[in-house]
């Protein structure tokens, strides 16, 4: 798999910045790890398992807010646009903290996209673009956001949100 | 929470009171629904309070900005009302924000069609 992110230039909300992470503790645990049928309702479903996770984690309100948006958002671009609600093919979803990020991962079993060809929101030509803007609030939710075209089908996004520091 | 709306007259403005989530599928389709209804009976000044509204996502963006474009090509204005400090931020990250024009005020709002 090839990931992606450095070309996605619009995908930060402050072009050129992305907040850092540190990698300390390289010991990892799932918190999620679950099939979803290709149906709205497992957006749901799948956006509420995983703020349980992020509260369970310790992220306070506001936080858990923007996580399930990109999640919602992330969710949806499976589901519609990947799966195109196709009964036979799931959404997997899984959920893991490693030291202090805590990472979500969404594969469908779609034909997979160019992220490089999904034309940037913010351009003065975009703007009242009825869709597209997915891609770009989860860039502006989380830490870090990966596309990569998954094996041997569909599209994996990787979504990151830095761990807050125990109080 | 789905979407509610319910709109009421006052003078010549259209004022839809939005409350819960205008997300993907009967959020924002309800919304939709609203909209082309007023269109459909002549309705062009239209208010849209959002003051209940928890959350709203790509999609109910588009249904805004969709919303908005149709109004507007039709020599009308719609006009927001209320942002909760979620949706306001929204619209700013997608620079959505000063495409509207957003009151905090209902009554300054009505004027302003005038």
């Amino acid at each position: 798999m090839l990931g992606v992110s450095s070309r996605l230039h619009w995908l930060s909300p402050v072009r050129g910045w992305r907040k850092p992470y540190k990698q300390v503790d390289t010991t990892s645990q799932t918190l999620l790890d679950q099939d979803y049928p290709s149906t709205l309702e497992s957006v749901d479903d799948a956006e509420a398992a995983i703020l349980r996770a992020a509260a369970d984690v310790g992220f306070d309100e506001d936080e858990q807010h923007r996580i399930g948006m990109a999640v919602r958002e992330c969710m949806v671009n499976a589901v519609v646009h990947g799966n195109r609600y196709n009964r036979n093919k799931i959404v997997h979803v899984g959920v893991s903290k490693a030291g202090e990020q805590f990472t979500i991962r969404i594969v469908d079993q779609g034909e997979g996209f160019e992220v490089q060809e999904v034309p940037d929101p913010l351009e003065e030509d975009n703007l009242l673009r009825q869709s597209g803007r997915g891609l770009f609030l989860m860039g502006a939710f989380m830490d870090d956001v990966k596309v990569h075209k998954a094996v041997p089908e569909g599209t994996e996004v990787t979504l990151v949100k830095n761990v807050p520091p125990p109080q | 929470m789905s979407v509610k709306l319910n709109t009421r007259q006052v003078g010549d403005v259209s004022v839809v009171d939005v409350s819960g989530r205008i997300t993907l599928g009967e959020g924002s389709s309800a919304l939709r629904d609203t909209l082309r209804d007023l269109m459909a009976q002549n309705n062009k000044k239209i208010l849209l309070n959002l003051s209940e509204v928890s959350y709203i996502d790509s999609s109910g963006i588009g249904e805004l900005v969709s919303g908005f474009t149709t109004v507007t090509n039709s020599g009308g204005n719609l006009k927001l009302l209320g942002l909760t400090k979620r949706v306001k931020d929204l619209l700013q990250i997608t620079k959505l924000y000063t495409v509207f024009d957003v009151h905090e005020d209902e009554a300054h709002a009505i004027r302003s069609f005038a």
